[in-house]
């Protein structure tokens, strides 16, 4: 195994190394195809380009099309225009606590459930897996959760309406479950020898060896929890319960005047220029911008986890 | 994992020492494991009480697209109507609009963004400089984490009257277009977006695949005078044709449930001609307009239609590529 894995690179080295035997056709492929790519760098990076010009110009420049790529009337009075409205601050102070505690809940149900499932000698193994796997190709639909979260439960305008009902996500509980699976058993084995309880085993030796899949889980939840808006635009009328996503859309569909607001969402038919929606969407994203590197790293991983089980 | 099955043959062999039991062995199994994994079993109760709640009931709650449900009756509604609902979308010229524009879409976007992460991917794979490929795949996963609201306002923002696509179009001398307010542009813009959102991050999957393609298969074509384009064609495709398969399946199963969040948030009532959705519609109808009972048995519908595609798909796929999920 180990010799295989150290070919490998040399291999494909010499696959992609090659480079005097190269023909004159391949030649001109490889300036097109560094040319094509940096152009699809360019495209996905313009837009947020233009946002942050946006954020910092003066809205008559903005209406007049002259923003591009760099701010034209430089200000940063539409910051402190946003950053001085109470609301929202209150409603980023929400998708933090949504975020935190969706997280929290979703991490306790699917790491306790991925061990249970993990444990070979749990009978009935086979029927727990299942009940979950069946709800990955068939699900409930919205209005009979709405009718279930609306009305059964009653959690219209709570925050157990964002945080709880997407609190597990089966394919991360099947990444978490190979994850377990391929644990060394014999360090169990020994905490059970010296006394440990099941309850001992997963909180003191399982978990803390287990922090890599640990950070990736509850970084797929927590990004997931950040950007959601649509649980909370449909059970939460009342304004200072909404999290960010659910002011900056009602900021866009009152501006675009394009939509309907509904929900009882009531923001004011005021024509909102720009460059406030330009700023709030750039506070919005700010934490996942900074947390990138290591989004990408863990979400990366996490997809691979998966596709090698899946 | 042999060591796993040696902890439990030793734990079975130190309960017989202890039990020996003389009944059959059958009757007590349940019992005997609920008494050596009580404590695991107890992980699982927060679990199973959540996927009751949240996913079989409102499961079980479908059954209201038979039955009458007024605001206030029980979730499982009043009483039964047999087929009612389902008659009334089928008759309903406004539900065949939804429909065929969820087709169009859906196939659009699976025409164009299922092929692009493939043909991305091998770009990259053609990259030699390890630095310039990173560099690439930073930036193109990004669009991935942003929030659908996030991708929609920046929609609205290029395709405004002083957007940056209105200046490209005033300056090479056409006249301004509110692409948000006419119905023909609908379907660019929301293929577009889904491009811009997903081809980056797709590719994650195919370049895995590729790093799995024996070097010396290449050595081989090689030696035997095949050029690049040979090597790819012979050798890099049919290597990740599992992949493409897997993922060809997963998109056709969900291509009548078109982002749902994204079409709520880009449309309005001036592009409903080919910017309304089954799910979008669902949504209007069902909750905002309260006809519960309506909602859900299109929504029933819609699952129906998900299900009948993933399966049919699975099955072309394993008869023709010897291929499927399962």
């Amino acid at each position: 195994m180990v010799t295989e894995l150290s070919k490998t690179p040399d291999i494909l080295a010499v696959h992609s190394g090659g480079a005097i035997k190269d023909s004159r056709s391949y030649r001109v492929f490889r300036v097109v195809n560094a040319v094509v790519l940096t152009g699809v760098c360019l495209v996905t990076l313009y837009p947020f380009v233009n946002l942050i010009a946006k954020s910092f110009s003066s809205e008559g420049q903005i209406a007049a099309g002259n923003v591009n790529l760099i701010p034209r009337g430089f200000n940063t009075t539409t910051f402190q225009a946003v950053l001085t409205d109470s609301m929202f601050w209150t409603n980023y102070k929400n998708t933090v606590v949504y975020t935190v505690v969706g997280t929290l809940i979703a991490m306790a149900i699917t790491s306790t459930y991925a061990y249970a499932i993990s444990r070979t000698q749990l009978k009935g193994r086979t029927f727990f897996i299942g009940i979950a796997v069946f709800t990955m190709f068939f699900n409930g639909g919205l209005i009979p959760n709405y009718i279930l979260v609306a009305n059964f439960l009653g959690w219209r305008n709570s925050m157990w309406a964002v945080v709880v009902p997407t609190a597990l996500s089966i394919f991360n509980l099947l990444v978490m479950k190979s994850f377990f699976e391929n644990f060394p058993t014999e360090l169990e084995e020994a905490a059970t020898i010296d006394g440990l309880t099941t309850y001992g085993v997963f909180g003191r030796i399982v978990l803390p060896l287990s922090k890599a899949v640990l950070a990736t889980m509850t970084l797929f939840y927590a990004v997931g929890l950040w950007n959601s808006w649509f649980t909370a635009f449909l059970y939460l009328d009342d304004k200072s319960l909404f999290p960010v996503t659910v002011y900056l859309r009602n900021l866009i569909a009152a501006a675009t005047g394009s939509q309907e607001i509904t929900g009882g969402a009531g923001t004011d038919a005021v024509q909102i220029g720009a460059n406030i929606q330009s700023v709030t969407m750039l506070l919005t994203v700010l934490p996942i911008i900074c947390l990138y590197p290591f989004l990408q790293k863990y979400f990366v991983s996490g997809v691979m986890l998966g596709s090698v089980k899946g | 994992m042999n060591a796993t099955k040696v902890e439990t043959q030793e734990l079975v062999v130190e309960l017989d020492a202890v039990e020996r039991p003389p009944e059959p062995a059958r009757k007590n199994t349940w019992r005997r494991a609920l008494k050596r994994d009580w404590r695991l079993y107890t992980f699982l109760i927060a679990p199973v009480i959540f996927l009751l709640i949240f996913r079989y009931l409102p499961m079980a709650g479908n059954v209201i697209a038979f039955r009458r449900f007024r605001p206030g009756s029980s979730i499982f509604g009043d009483e039964w109507v047999g087929l009612h609902y389902f008659e009334m979308f089928i008759g309903n010229e406004q539900f065949w609009n939804v429909f065929w524009n969820t087709a169009i879409l859906g196939g659009l976007t699976l025409l164009i963004c299922f092929p692009l992460p493939i043909v991305l991917a091998l770009l990259l794979n053609e990259l030699r400089s390890r630095r310039f490929k990173r560099v690439v795949q930073t930036i193109s996963y990004l669009p991935h984490f942003l929030s659908i609201v996030i991708v929609a306002g920046i929609v609205f923002q290029l395709t405004s009257l002083d957007g940056t696509i209105n200046q490209i179009v005033t300056a090479i001398g056409g006249d301004a277009i509110p692409f948000m307010q006419l119905p023909e542009w609908f379907r660019t813009i929301y293929v577009s977006s889904e491009v811009w959102q997903t081809v980056g991050w797709g590719t994650i999957l195919y370049l895995a695949a590729l790093t799995t393609i024996d070097g010396q298969l290449y050595e081989a074509a090689r030696i035997d005078g095949a050029n690049r384009w040979q090597q790819t064609w012979h050798i890099t495709l049919p290597g990740i044709r599992p992949t493409m398969v897997v993922l060809l399946i997963l998109n056709i199963g969900s291509f009548m449930a078109v982002g749902f969040e994204k079409v709520l948030l880009l449309q309005n009532p001036l592009i409903y001609s080919t910017g309304d959705v089954i799910s979008t519609y669902l949504y209007r109808v069902g909750i905002q307009s309260a006809q519960f009972s309506y909602g859900t048995a299109i929504g029933l519908f819609e699952a129906l239609i998900g299900l009948v595609l993933v399966l049919s798909a699975n099955f072309v796929s394993r008869r023709l590529v010897g291929a499927s999920l399962w």
